[in-house]
């Protein structure tokens, strides 16, 4: 729990190992979700790792309640809001929508539209702009000084 | 006395690259002949001193000089050699040595590569080239000496970070660094261009092999990378979303854009503003990513809240960089008029949807990395951005682009007959659809809507690919494709099955991978993916610097042996816990075995165990991609220019001796 | 100079900006990237029910200081900020009359018996919370950690890290008094 790893320039995530539990699920099906939920968890007093990948022990006792509460019959919302009226959204990996979470969820879909609109704006500009069509002469010509340009 | 020399060396590096960043550019500007004779001189002088001050830094290491501050804190003597060789890079000060030393290499190979480029162009690169370097000098210099003594040298040094004392780490920063570094050429022959206020096809010309090579060495580097992380991390997973990763990744994305519209530029004339401003881009994005990441500010982890200069020097060192270049390209690319026609159907219209794509796909990224940052900053919350928000972001903008692929390779320039194309593409069409879902019934383990569109995708790229090939042979057949496709040709071949590899990858491994978590006794066996693993138990032996316990575990299928497996845990002597996990690699499967701990007095230990289907095609795509960057960065028309350009430069030589 | 060429520059200088003010709060505070904020502030705090650490048969529990303004002290010896600030909480609880209610959180049972039996104990009562039971009820994520709650049973401050005099006579005194008026 006390370590913190901070390497500089090698681009990588830094974590270490978390210890491997070897709880029994009365059902596959609540194993699956057990994964899911710890998967989507965030460690808090890790650099960044999910409740999966942390040997934080906070992490492991995080595990612990998540595992009893999917063996005993609760269901994933809450869960997640047994976690979240303790540790607030950080404790999420994908955060709810929110008024302050709203641009991040819009965002990408925005930079897309206005990403696609410049595009056909811009393709019929170009063809509204008078022709200049080059000879196929000319456009030898074009190719040479281009490649000799010096 | 040898750190003295490095740190001397590096004084008069900082020297030479000061004059390689003002003599070519104002001499160039001037047509001072005489400065920018010196662009050579500097350039290889600067490269002289690092690697100078570079090999003073590994010789510390090597004769384990614990004065060196550096040297103390990140090895000690029972280091095996070659971690003290990649131990020189293994922390902050020796790593930004590292970069720097990369930039030296990379300016003095573009000087001796460049004949075919005009000696004031030439120049102007370089100089840019230069003004980076000095910024990385002067912080190593002023905030980050790796040449500091320390007054009591301890007897025995600390160790290097156990999580970096392994063979995939020992390749896997060079490359990324030469990826990184590698941008910066792309980006000073665009900065060289503006400059020059000749922002033509030629910049993009010149500048595209280079950019090729960059992006190579940042995909081998970002796949090491990730490869590095399956194996060492111990628990499976290839791509994290750490912020860390991402600032590798973003540079790559714009990357990616750059190589196909410098393609555009080169072959057509067109989007040359647009071309530039992704050359900035791309280096900008490495600049934030290494400078960021150790920063602190991303990573959330306090580094320069001790040594706030840091933070401030980086703060301006990218201002006067990229707000520099940014404000330079609003002045240049408003005077650049572009006349060149194409329809809404053709390959520059899907080269620039690949564009947008890839931008959009990045700044959403950057948005995801930046976005706890900017609320922490505002003091509106915490929130944390993970996985599940990049992969639902990611995922639905990059299919698109795998179905764009052959498309685009297919079309023409300028204009396409849509009903032809349309055409071309229906066989296809119909037969990835039909495979993807044939393999998702009948060959997969069971049904999964993400594994058909991964499929669909895959098997659409690799025939498109395929038709394309077939029509470059044109009456000739494949003989004649063998004949006409020219290196660039084969490297966009290659790059794209790369993509189709990759998907399948993603796909099978992301949906079908099952684990298991157990406790398991000695003689105790498990059966996961068709699979049985016995546990032979685990003992205690000993390495070079650290102690381990060392699993038994024997994989058999159907009865017959298939592999025995050691997993390891391993106690560093710098205390801490490491795993090295027990894996049997395969082309259609991994099988993955990581040792937890002992549980009780029976000998039980607990044990994770992976079946991981096609695994490996995640690293053997992004292999493919990197070859075809490399056969289209060799393409015989550079080497031709570079001819004609020796022979004219011979020619004039002789005039002017006559 | 056509403006739309600016763009990307106004893009980069706001993305500069956001970088400059999180240095800025990191300069102020070291731990600003690392604390996460309570979201029990202003909420019920919950009730802690834990075995008495002197005495594993019994149970302790806050309900005991119901109505009064009371001030909860999550420590453990494992943690060298509970060293560093335990002196004070002694000097807090004898000669300023807070009332702490501590809970041993993942700690040894022997030491941390130990460390109170040397150090001096300021607690009204002392849970053992071996397994975080209760400690995740309060959104501890790291020690120490320190609560104020009102007569009403509403959490009204928290403070991750050492209790130091900076605090104590900056937030937690005034505090403190503002709510026993109250």
């Amino acid at each position: 729990m006390r370590r913190f790893w901070f390497f500089a320039l090698l681009l990588l995530p830094v974590l270490v190992l978390a210890n491997i539990e070897a709880y029994r699920f009365d059902d596959p099906a609540k194993e699956a979700r057990y994964r899911g939920l710890i998967a989507e968890l965030r460690c808090l007093v890790c650099q960044n790792q999910n409740l999966a990948d942390s040997n934080a022990e906070l992490a492991q006792d995080m595990r612990r309640q998540t595992y009893e509460m999917v063996q005993n019959g609760s269901s994933n919302e809450e869960i997640v809001t047994f976690m979240v009226q303790r540790y607030g959204d950080f404790v999420l990996y994908s955060p709810p929508f929110r008024p302050s979470t709203a641009l991040l969820w819009i965002g990408p879909f925005i930079i897309f539209v206005v990403g696609v609109v410049i595009l056909l704006i811009f393709i019929r500009r170009r063809n509204k702009e008078p022709e200049v069509e080059l000879s196929s002469a000319e456009h030898a010509r074009a190719q040479s000084l281009l490649d000799n340009k010096k | 006395m040898i750190p003295e020399i490095g740190q001397l060396a590096l004084i008069l590096a900082l020297a030479l690259a000061l004059v390689q960043a003002i003599f070519p550019i104002a001499g160039a500007h001037k047509g001072n002949t005489s400065w920018i004779a010196l662009t050579k001189p500097s350039a290889l002088g600067s490269l002289l001193f690092m690697t100078i001050a570079y090999g003073c830094l590994t010789y510390g290491f090597l004769v384990h000089d614990f004065s060196i501050k550096y040297v103390a804190t990140n090895s000690n003597t029972s280091l095996p050699t070659l971690y003290l060789i990649t131990g020189v890079w293994g922390a902050h000060e020796g790593s930004l040595l590292f970069w720097a030393y990369t930039l030296s290499i990379w300016t003095g190979v573009v000087t001796l590569f460049s004949r075919s480029v005009p000696q004031a162009m030439v120049a102007r690169v370089v100089g840019v080239m230069g003004i980076v370097t000095v910024g990385f000098l002067l912080f190593m210099l002023l905030t980050s000496n790796p040449f500091v003594r320390l007054l009591n040298p301890p007897a025995e040094g600390r160790d290097l970070n156990p999580l970096l004392q392994d063979p995939g780490l020992a390749i896997h920063p060079p490359m990324l660094y030469m990826g990184y570094v590698g941008f910066s050429v792309a980006f000073a022959f665009a900065i060289a261009a503006m400059l020059s206020g000749r922002l033509d096809a030629a910049w993009a010309r010149w500048s595209r092999p280079w950019t090729n090579v960059a992006w190579m060495f940042l995909t081998l580097g970002i796949v090491i990378g990730s490869w590095w992380a399956y194996y060492e991390l111990g628990w499976g997973g290839w791509w994290f979303w750490d912020p860390v990763e991402n600032a590798s990744f973003m540079p790559w994305i714009i990357g990616t854009a750059l190589i196909h519209s410098l393609a555009v530029t080169e072959k057509r004339g067109a989007f040359k503003a647009w071309t530039v401003l992704l050359a900035i881009f791309a280096f900008s994005l490495c600049l934030l990513g290494t400078f960021l990441v150790r920063s602190g500010v991303l990573t959330s982890v306090h580094a320069f809240a001790t040594d706030p200069s840091r933070g401030v020097f980086i703060l301006l060192f990218l201002s006067v960089i990229i707000g520099g270049s940014l404000l330079l390209y609003s002045w240049r690319a408003s005077q650049i008029r572009s006349s060149v026609h194409f329809k809404l159907i053709s390959r520059e219209t899907g080269l620039l949807l690949n564009n947008v794509i890839l931008v959009v796909t990045a700044c959403s990224i950057l948005l995801g990395t930046l976005y706890p940052l900017v609320l922490d900053a505002l003091g509106v919350g915490k929130i944390s951005v993970g996985p599940p928000y990049f992969n639902s972001v990611f995922i639905p903008l990059t299919a698109p682009l795998a179905a764009l692929v052959g498309v685009g390779a297919l079309a023409h320039w300028k204009r396409e007959d849509g009903l032809v194309l349309a055409r071309k593409l229906a066989i296809p069409l119909v037969l990835s659809v039909g495979g993807g879902f044939a393999i998702s019934i009948w060959l997969l383990p069971f049904f999964d809507w993400g594994a058909v569109l991964g499929l669909v995708l895959a098997i659409w790229v690799t025939l498109t690919m395929s038709l394309w090939f077939r029509e470059q042979g044109g009456v000739a057949g494949a003989m004649g494709a063998l004949k006409n496709i020219t290196r660039a040709g084969w490297g966009m071949f290659f790059g794209h099955l790369g993509i189709a590899i990759f998907i399948v990858g993603v796909a099978l491994t992301s949906i079908y991978s099952t684990e298991k978590d157990l406790r398991i006794e000695k003689g105790q066996s498990y059966s996961l993916g068709g699979y049985d693993f016995l546990f032979n138990g685990a003992e205690r032996t000993a390495g070079p610097n650290y102690l381990a316990d060392r699993g038994e575990v024997v994989v058999s299928k159907d009865g017959e042996h298939v592999v025995t497996l050691h997993p390891e845990k391993r106690d560093y002597r710098s205390g801490m816990p490491m795993t090295e996990a027990g894996i049997d690699a395969g082309l259609t499967r991994d099988l993955f075995v990581a040792l937890g701990e002992p549980l009780g007095d029976q000998g039980a230990w607990s044990l994770r165990i992976y079946h991981k289907p096609f695994v490996r095609w995640i690293w053997l795509g992004g292999l493919f991609m990197s070859f075809g960057a490399l056969l289209a960065a060799l393409d015989k028309r550079y080497f031709r220019l570079a001819r004609k350009a020796r022979l004219e430069a011979e020619a004039q030589a002789a005039e002017g001796a006559a | 100079m056509k403006a739309r060429y600016l763009i990307p520059f106004g893009i980069f200088m706001a993305i500069m900006a956001i970088f400059v003010l999180g240095l800025h709060k990191m300069s102020e505070d070291p731990n600003f990237a690392r604390n996460v904020p309570s979201v029990l502030i202003g909420k019920q705090a919950p009730e802690i029910v834990l075995p008495d650490l002197f005495d594993q048969s019994k149970m302790v529990s806050s309900s005991s200081l119901n109505g009064q303004v009371w001030v909860l002290n999550v420590w453990a010896t494992w943690c060298p900020e509970c060293w560093r600030e335990h002196d004070f909480l002694m000097y807090l609880a004898k000669k300023e009359g807070v009332k702490f209610f501590g809970i041993n959180w993942r700690d040894d049972e022997a030491a941390a018996k130990k460390f109170l039996k040397d150090k001096g104990d300021p607690f009204v009562a002392v849970g053992f919370d071996p397994e975080s039971r209760s400690i995740m009820n309060w959104g501890v994520y790291g020690a120490p950690e320190t609560f104020v709650i009102d007569k009403q049973g509403v959490v009204r401050w928290k403070n991750a890290g050492a209790m130091t005099r900076e605090v104590w006579e900056g937030e937690l005194k005034p505090l403190l008094n503002k709510l026993e008026k109250g």
